[in-house]
């Protein structure tokens, strides 16, 4: 198989996850959104800047996945999650936890990982424990 | 402005025919659909047609003019894909078509062939629904998309897996008299709650099966029908359409399915009614979670208590607002390209009542059809209606 094109915006914003520097994009009316975006869809504004992802999230809603498509066969039983950072939520495997503990609430940090069926990059979200 | 009319309808059995192509799955559903109308093929002025995953399951794209060559139409055919909203969004477009004048007689349907490529290739072929880059690369499928949803649900509304599991034995137990549902085997809770999980908080008994089928109708201006003295009691009274953001992750509520809020508000408005009119509904219940979502976003429940309806019975066939008399998608099936279509046949049997459960609502005059796509971002709503 020959090797695929980049996905342009999408792959620059997976290589800023990995050299530790997450950003999202904010509209003037404060809405969030993950490139690539030109334009608002709540509002419609254009004028869209590049903010830095706040530095942790909050798990909205979970599921372990059991049935996995041909992608993810070697990956399941696999914990898939949407976690809320701040005015953007973002989609990701979370990794480091026991699935059972994995809770709506719990704070998760957000980094790159790998499937491991394919070694294909993939966000991740990892458990973050409070320094106290 | 007059209401189309459903002058006939076809429907193949549904299940698991993975030697059946797409245009032979069609060419029945079409044909029967021809006869039971009485319109002769050569009166057939456009073909709306809905298909999802032609290109991946049997590596055919330009379906339209295919599938109207299989029924012997010589006419413009288009096909339409909202994914699992396909055949929902192809009546919408047969429905302007006839209110504007521009046809008096359209076929509408649609087809899927899905089992041919076992339940990976399906699963992974139903993904692409959802967002490439930010859902389906996290791992994301379509049950697990349900799954947030449900969770989501369950935490901000209440409600638990048993609930969901009387959704799935009243829709079986639904499918027992549809001789063409591809699960006619009665389930109980227990059943339910015990089968394999396929993503949490959702097991085996919530999801839809994979299904090879296809689905058609005859849709007529009431000039035509009544020139033709077409027996075709059934008009399509109120169509609406919503849309919203493609991923789940982009949405306000995990919980809620606005875009289909939007379809049901034009539907009724369209059709001059409120939600209090409906007799009968056919929901898009691709999971258990979705016919609970999709009641509640057709204004038929309050937000949080369509839950317990197939639990406290409201929503049986003995209830006072019978769901998914067919079986709904859980039982009867869904070919995803010919479910909203498989849903309007259905709606205008109970209606005219030669559907086998429409004795469930003898004295029905207007019914619902819900049709979803992906994690609801598509969704279309018709209100179909009978007498006066």
């Amino acid at each position: 198989m020959t090797d695929r094109a980049r996905d342009g915006a999408f792959d620059d914003w997976l290589d800023a996850l990995a050299t530790g520097d997450p950003y999202y994009l904010d509209c003037e009316n404060g809405h969030g959104w993950l490139p690539p975006r030109r334009v608002c869809p709540d509002c419609g504004s254009r004028e869209l800047s590049r903010e830095t992802l706040p530095d942790a999230g909050t798990i909205a809603t979970h599921t372990t996945v059991h049935v996995a498509t041909p992608q993810f066969e070697d990956d399941a039983p696999y914990v898939t999650a949407i976690a809320d950072f701040g005015p953007v939520s973002i989609t990701g495997l979370v990794r480091g936890v026991e699935p059972d503990a994995v809770e709506i609430g719990t704070t998760v940090g957000i980094e790159i990982g790998e499937r491991e069926t394919t070694g294909e990059r993939a966000v991740v979200f990892r458990r973050r424990y409070s320094s106290h | 402005m007059t209401d189309p009319r459903v002058a006939g309808a076809g429907v193949t059995a549904f299940g698991s025919y993975p030697e059946r192509t797409g245009r032979d799955l069609f060419a029945e559903a079409g044909l029967e659909a021809l006869d039971q109308s009485g319109v002769p093929a050569a009166d057939v002025e456009a073909l709306y047609y809905g298909n999802f995953m032609g290109e991946l399951a049997e590596h055919q794209g330009h379906q339209g003019p295919l599938m109207a060559e299989m029924v012997g139409v010589d006419a413009p055919a288009t096909r339409y894909e909202a994914a699992c909203a396909s055949a929902g969004a192809a009546i919408r477009s047969a429905v302007q078509a006839i209110r504007s004048g521009e046809a008096d007689v359209v076929m509408v349907g649609g087809a899927e062939r899905m089992t041919n490529i076992g339940t990976a290739g399906a699963t992974d072929a139903l993904s692409i629904a959802a967002d490439d880059l930010y859902e389906i690369r996290a791992g994301m499928t379509f049950p697990g998309a349900y799954a947030l949803m449900a969770r989501s649900y369950f935490e901000e509304y209440g409600g638990s897996r048993e609930d969901l599991a009387h959704v799935a034995v009243k829709n079986h137990e639904h499918a027992m008299v549809n001789d063409h549902a591809q699960l006619q085997k009665e389930i109980s809770v227990a059943d339910a709650l015990e089968a394999p999980m396929v993503a949490e908080p959702l097991g085996l008994y919530d999801a839809c099966p994979i299904t090879d089928g296809a689905a058609a109708a005859i849709v007529t201006s009431e000039a035509y029908a009544a020139e033709h003295d077409l027996d075709a009691p059934v008009r399509i009274s109120g169509t609406g359409q919503g849309g919203d953001n493609l991923a789940l992750q982009d949405r306000a509520h995990y919980a809620q399915t606005p875009a289909a809020d939007k379809a049901a508000r034009e539907a009724y408005d369209d059709a001059g009614i409120g939600a209090d009119a409906v007799d009968v509904a056919e929901v898009h219940d691709c999971f258990t979670i979705a016919e609970v979502l999709a009641l509640e976003s057709l204004a038929l429940f309050e937000r949080g208590e369509a839950i317990t309806a197939a639990r406290d019975g409201t929503t049986t066939r003995h209830g006072e607002l019978p769901v998914n008399l067919s079986g709904g998608l859980k039982a009867k099936g869904h070919p995803v390209g010919a479910t909203g279509v498989a849903q309007l046949a259905t709606i205008a049997w109970v209606l005219d009542g030669s559907h086998p459960r429409a004795d469930a609502v003898p004295d029905a005059t207007v019914g619902v059809a819900h049709n979803a796509g992906g994690t609801v971002a598509s969704t279309t709503v018709h209100v179909l209606e009978v007498g006066e």
